[in-house]
């Protein structure tokens, strides 16, 4: 091939990605419900316009905001909800980093500041939409015959927890706290429990794909983690209030979202009586109850 | 002389008339820009956003030492056990060519093609406490995931192939005259093997190990599903950034600082070694 050939092919190879569109282009909705949850569609959304709104939410949030998008497509025809689910600390960095997004929905309070920090969102913009509490799991077979909280310093036993940078990582270590305060564990209780982790997961998802398969004895998650299909392959242990550690989930809109009256509405239905049922369905505790 | 001097001068005016302009003919060296660019640059911005005070003080912490460490005695095993495993294969792949042995030579390629996760959730399926061998492992004391073992087993699996491969096309470059020649004066398999074979294929050997070696230090996507990450444990290097990363920048600029100067370093050394050595082997005799 001539070089008069390759130079403009290689040019046409540069510019085509740069071309290619920014945004995803929303496919329509099936059906269109007549009962909005929150604003008029009307007053966001023009008939035939087609928009995708881009979510970033913590990995716990996985299941419910499935549903909820759904419900949130059916008020809004035109627009399509895309998520992005990882570990709250990772979608921090995301946004710190430039990513494009209109929603951000965290699993503690440390992220929320930081996407403030990184002026991603404005700040006092956050709000508590639900709150959530860990659990211990260990699988149906019950390899380490775990049967108190306590057995979790046993020694030989294999713990997997999210790494502390990770929210329920964090959590799991202020439930440790209080545990050793507590004079039915004891001060050695922490020390004995972190001896037996194996693993520090990235992600609350991928420590419960551990302990489903039964590569790990027991793991701390939190309760809206255990849905109907890890129900099935986990038991669990449940953490008694007092000892207990309250994960709340703040969301916000994103400042340069492109499209901040969908962003906006968007958190309206999660604090809506509409969301918070979903919510609650889904085992969180929504706002307003103690 | 004077006519020849102008006789040459004419012939290269006439030359320089009819040929291609030299614009073009350099301007395709300029199409090599975009690429080595692209591979430069980010590099260069690593380095660049990265002071040296604090890569010092993230030299001294000790997850960052710990990495290192892992990383480095992982690697070596693997690429120890790569070459213990995968030479018989390699031999075996460069003599015959029946069927059975093709199917062989593309299911060493394999890992090569497979995302990294599957190849860690592949290995969890096999090595697993509840997987394929799990019950087995157990029996005899052994268990596999979260442990360094697996960290090396993980590496060896992606990287391995590199070798292999290397090792084959070495392996098949020596002339069969030479084997067949030690043979008939009395050379057993073995001596035709150590004595023949690997000194004259020991560049494909040794550029294979390289490349084995680069791969299994930057293996990530096996090693986080199928060790886990523990710090001092199996926390390698490429999951240390990973994580360190999310928190805190430095630390993820340190340890990639020293990963692209470790790669980069043996790269060239051996690099220049092997280009040197096939210097020699030109200008010497025919061999």
């Amino acid at each position: 091939m001539s070089p008069e050939v390759i130079a403009p092919l290689m040019l046409l190879f540069l510019i085509l990605p740069a071309c290619a569109p920014q945004t995803g282009v929303g496919s329509p909705t099936a059906v269109q419900t007549q009962t909005p949850a929150v604003a008029p569609a009307s007053a966001i959304t023009t008939p035939g316009q087609r928009v995708t709104l881009t979510v970033v939410a913590a990995a716990s949030l996985t299941e419910v905001f499935a549903e909820l998008g759904r419900q949130f497509e059916a008020s809004y025809p035109g627009v399509r909800v895309e998520f992005s689910f990882a570990g709250s600390q990772q979608l921090a960095q995301q946004l710190a980093a430039g990513a494009p997004a209109d929603v951000f929905a965290s699993a503690s309070q440390k992220y929320a500041d930081s996407a403030i920090a990184s002026g991603r969102v404005e700040k006092g913009s956050w709000k508590t939409f639900a709150t959530n509490r860990l659990v211990v799991i260990y699988p149906k077979a019950n390899p380490a015959g775990l049967k108190q909280l306590g057995d979790l310093s046993k020694p030989g036993l294999k713990l997997v927890l999210a790494a502390k940078e990770v929210p329920v990582g964090q959590y799991s270590l202020d439930f440790l706290d209080k545990a050793s305060k507590d004079p039915g564990f004891g001060p050695a209780f922490r020390d004995n429990v972190l001896k037996n982790v194996v693993s520090y997961e990235d992600n609350v998802k991928s420590l419960l794909t551990k302990v489903v398969l039964a590569e790990a004895d027991a793991g701390i998650v939190y309760t809206t983690d255990v849905t109907p299909y890890a129900a099935g392959k986990v038991s669990r242990l449940d953490i008694p209030d007092t000892l207990n550690v309250i994960a709340s989930y703040p969301v916000a809109a994103i400042r340069d979202s492109p499209h901040p009256d969908l962003a906006s509405a968007f958190v309206e239905l999660l604090l809506a009586p509409a969301g918070q049922r979903i919510l609650a369905e889904y085992g969180f505790i929504p706002t307003g109850q103690p | 002389m004077a006519e020849r001097r102008q006789a040459d001068s004419a012939v290269t005016r006439r030359t320089a008339r009819t040929a291609s302009p030299r614009w073009p003919r350099d301007a395709w060296q300029t199409l090599c820009l975009p690429f080595v660019l692209f591979v430069s640059l980010p590099i260069l911005a690593l380095f660049l956003r990265l002071s040296p005070a604090d890569f010092v003080t993230n030299l001294r912490q000790q997850q960052v030492q710990q990495a290192i460490e892992l990383s480095l005695m992982t690697s070596l095993a693997t690429v120890g056990l790569t070459v213990l495993l995968g030479t018989p294969v390699a031999y075996l792949l460069c003599r015959r060519c029946s069927g059975t042995y093709r199917l062989i030579d593309t299911l060493i390629d394999l890992p090569t093609v497979l995302p990294p996760s599957v190849a860690g959730v592949a290995l969890l399926m096999a090595f697993g406490r509840q997987g394929l061998f799990g019950p087995g492992l157990s029996w005899l004391g052994l268990s596999v995931p979260f442990t360094q073992l697996a960290v090396v087993l993980a590496q060896t699996f992606v990287a391995a192939p590199y070798y292999v491969r290397a090792a084959t096309v070495g392996f098949a470059g020596v002339d069969c005259e030479l084997r067949k020649a030690a043979a008939l004066d009395g050379a057993s398999r073995w001596q035709v093997f150590h004595l023949v074979m690997v000194p004259m294929a020991w560049m494909s050997l040794i550029s294979g190990c390289v490349m084995t070696w680069a791969r299994a230090l930057g293996e990530f996507g096996a090693t986080i599903i199928f060790a886990g990450n523990f710090p001092g444990r199996t926390q390698t290097m490429p999951l240390a950034i990973y994580i360190g990363f999310e928190i805190d920048l430095n630390v993820a600029l340190t340890l990639s600082a020293i990963l692209v100067c470790c790669s980069f370093l043996i790269l060239v050394l051996v690099k220049g070694f092997l280009h040197r050595r096939l210097q020699t082997r030109a200008e010497g005799p025919a061999c």
